[in-house]
């Protein structure tokens, strides 16, 4: 038993981080820089990290585990990163299930509502919606077959921003068609998937708490109020003193998550990533909440990052299902609530 | 990175799991009887004789020197067969490991980490609590002994101890944090009284008041220089406020599981917010084992403690707290009507939030000492 990152994967953290914190927006405008979002973007790509996922030499393994994905998603979301990322490493990683080298979508679709991966003709493809579009031109889908899945790719329309300003939606444009040469899902397949798509979105989640501390922290320590720094206040001190226990608490959860996926069998990991997505959900709209409460007025204005971060917080918490569907599945691996149907 | 078992570690874990089947005493929760207190010190005996206790101390004071990883395994196998947690002395241990000479070490941490000795620890007094250091308990030097007045409170196991670590003021005239020191002190001896302070939650073997008057304490049981008392109590209690030094996740894990159990059992007197109650205390539960896993890992690299604590200190209480609050539901739907365990359980976590530091203490402890804001 050692949880410990590796020094390799401490570099990376380390590099990512560096990486984010040259090329992300440093305040809200800079969300319109078409410039630096495209030199983000290239940075991003030549990195590698969308294709983590992508099989090794060595047959069934991705390129990288589960806790090098995770690593770079909390340290994009920490920065606000507005490239896309999580769509195609997740895209990336079904196909690789489906025992594919590659794959053309470079996201993947949900349900409306953004709780459930989209199974067509199950869910109504008009309905599903392709998250972390930006750049996408088509999304993976699901369809149900004798013994499983098959896998589909429908082409998106043009991308749009919603609650989420770093990260668009995209509404699906076509009726879904075969990937070539992609072998059928198994249920465990799609079970093991979903428990690494859980895991990186608590990672996110992660980042974008401890962005949000971050950003409070930085705030309290120059605003003067009373003739000094309102962060010598005690009660904004305990604020932010909780904020970074939330984050803490999830960090631990989203690491083993991560870790899970690689190693548990699917049902076992799904558990590990919804006890994650359940308490980082929760504690990422409180985070984000108090980060705005720490900037008083200026925190309710579009200048401030405050309400960038709880917008990520909200998209990536909606995303498979926030905390009340992950408590709930919980519940029901307790024997607590009827059968977890649905609840993946 | 693995959260599994080295083969090492599985097979400390395969042996410890047999030694459980045999020896567990089966006792209730330390925080809702007194049948607990009264069978800690067996159970401390029975835990190290087997090589179960003090796993993570150096074998120079009756440790094994194993990582702390180790501590993980037996609290989570503790907590599978339903035994009670390691009775928690490790901060004590640590204090004394890192601030004591090499005598006083010798003299006193065999018999802490084997049981035979009982320790309390008598830091808080009445007019001092979260503001330790205006404690006004003195020490005197009187030729080879120091003589001690003072009154202590809330000091857990004051009844079953041995020896008390307090800390006194030798030099009255120094700044309140420089004029403290720290003696070890037998409770059996004329100047020394104890007497049981009753719990919100009946129990009377938690803690106790103590009163120093004339009390005597050999010079060279002084542990730590003159004057370091300060800077031992502050190792003391930053010990205190990790998860991993205590077996109380354990405790949580154990209870969580009951409770649990006990819905199962009567789902319909379960409404959907009773149900939401306990699903957040099995989710912080969680959160907690794998958080302390991570925590006691990060020990490898030689850090042992800091700052840090605090967050724990949080994030254990938190969890307890929502542990205890969905006891309550159990308390009304399964009244257990002698003891009522589920509602002692619930009053014993108010006090998680007090113990070792407020929470309101670890939030600026965070504030000032994590994230670098100004003192307040
Ligand atoms: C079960 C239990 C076991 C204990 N065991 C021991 C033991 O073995 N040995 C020992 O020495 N002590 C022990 N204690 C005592 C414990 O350490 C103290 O109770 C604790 O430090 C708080 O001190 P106090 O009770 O004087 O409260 P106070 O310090 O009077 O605090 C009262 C309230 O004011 C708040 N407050 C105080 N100062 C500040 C501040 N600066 N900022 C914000 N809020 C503040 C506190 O958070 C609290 O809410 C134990 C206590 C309990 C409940």
């Amino acid at each position: 038993m050692d949880v410990r990152l590796s020094p390799e994967q401490v570099a990376l953290k380390e590099t990512a981080r560096k990486l984010a914190q040259t090329l992300c927006p440093g305040n809200v405008s800079d969300l319109d820089d078409t410039e630096r979002a495209a030199k983000l973007d290239a940075a991003v790509t030549s990195s590698g990290w969308r294709q983590l996922r992508l099989p090794d030499d060595e047959p069934g393994t991705p390129l990288a585990s589960g806790v090098e994905a995770a690593i770079v998603a909390e340290e994009l979301a920490r920065a606000l990163a507005d490239t896309s990322y999580l769509g195609p490493l997740l895209a990336g990683d079904l196909a690789r299930r489906a025992g594919l080298e590659d794959v053309d979508a470079t996201t993947f679709a949900l349900t409306s509502d953004l709780a459930h991966l989209a199974r067509v003709p199950t869910s109504d493809a008009a309905e599903t919606v392709a998250v972390d579009a930006g750049g996408s031109a088509s999304a993976l889908v699901l369809e149900p077959s004798r013994n499983g899945y098959e896998l589909r790719t429908v082409e998106l329309r043009p991308s749009v921003i919603r609650t989420d300003l770093t990260r668009p939606l995209a509404g699906v444009a076509t009726a879904p068609v075969p990937v070539e040469g992609a072998a059928e899902l198994s249920e465990d397949d799609v079970t093991a998937w979903t428990a690494l798509a859980l895991a990186m979105l608590s990672a996110d989640l992660v980042g974008v708490m401890r962005g949000a501390v971050e950003l409070a922290r930085d705030y309290a320590l120059v605003r003067e109020q009373y003739g000094t720094t309102i962060g010598s206040f005690q009660a904004v001190q305990h604020l932010i003193a909780e904020a970074h226990v939330a984050a803490e608490g999830s960090y631990s959860l989203a690491l083993h998550a991560a870790w899970a996926a690689d190693v548990l069998t699917p049902r076992e990991a799904l558990l590990a990533a919804r006890h994650a997505k359940a308490f980082s959900s929760r504690a990422a709209l409180t985070v984000c909440e108090t980060a705005i409460q720490v900037h008083g007025g200026i925190g309710n204005t579009w200048e401030c990052m405050a309400h960038v971060y709880l917008r990520r917080g909200l998209h990536s918490s909606d995303i498979l299902g926030g905390a009340g569907a992950s408590l709930a599945f919980v519940l029901a691996q307790h024997g607590l609530k009827g059968g977890d149907d649905g609840l993946r | 990175m693995d959260y599994g078992d080295s083969p090492a570690e599985a097979q400390f874990r395969s042996g410890l799991r047999a030694w459980l089947a045999e020896n567990n005493p089966g006792l209730p929760a330390s925080s809702t009887s007194d049948e607990y207190w009264a069978g800690q010190a067996p159970w401390h005996r029975a835990l190290y004789d087997a090589g179960y206790f003090g796993i993570s101390w150096p074998e120079s004071v009756g440790g094994r020197g194993l990582p702390s990883v180790y501590d993980v395994i037996l609290d989570e196998e503790l907590a599978a067969a339903g035994a009670p947690p390691r009775p928690s002395v490790g901060y004590l241990v640590q204090g004394i490991l890192r601030h004591a000479g090499d005598d006083v070490r010798q003299r006193f941490l065999p018999g802490i980490v084997s049981g035979r000795e009982r320790w309390c620890q008598g830091f808080s007094e009445p007019d001092a609590g979260s503001d330790l250091a205006v404690l006004r308990t003195r020490a005197d030097r009187d030729g080879d002994d120091y003589v001690i007045n003072g009154h202590k409170v809330w000091t857990s196991y004051s009844d079953q101890a041995d020896w008390c670590l307090v800390l006194a003021r030798t030099d009255q005239d120094a700044p309140k944090h420089k004029g403290i020191s720290a003696f070890a002190v037998r409770m059996d001896q004329p100047g020394v009284q104890q007497r049981p302070l009753r719990m919100i939650n009946g129990i009377t073997r938690e803690f106790g008041e103590v009163t120093f008057d004339g009390a005597r304490a050999r010079a060279v049981d002084m542990v730590g220089e003159p004057g370091e008392g300060w800077r031992l109590a502050m190792t003391v209690v930053s010990h205190e406020r990790e998860p991993g030094e205590l077996g109380f996740v354990s405790r949580y894990a154990k209870a969580v599981k009951e409770l649990a159990q006990l819905a199962r059992e009567d789902r319909a007197a379960y409404t959907e917010e009773d149900l939401h109650t306990l699903g957040w205390a099995l989710v912080g539960t969680e959160m907690l084992r794998l958080h302390v896993r991570r925590r006691l890992s990060d020990r490898l690299d030689g850090i042992t403690h800091g700052p840090e604590g605090s967050v724990d200190k949080v994030l254990m209480t938190q969890v307890e707290q929502q542990v205890a609050h969905a006891a309550l539901k159990a308390s009304r739907v399964h009244p257990d009507h002698e003891e009522d365990t589920w509602m002692k359980m619930y009053l014993y976590s108010r006090a998680q939030s007090v113990m070792g530091g407020t929470a309101q203490i670890q939030r600026n402890l965070i504030a000032t000492r994590i994230l670098g804001l100004p003192p307040s």
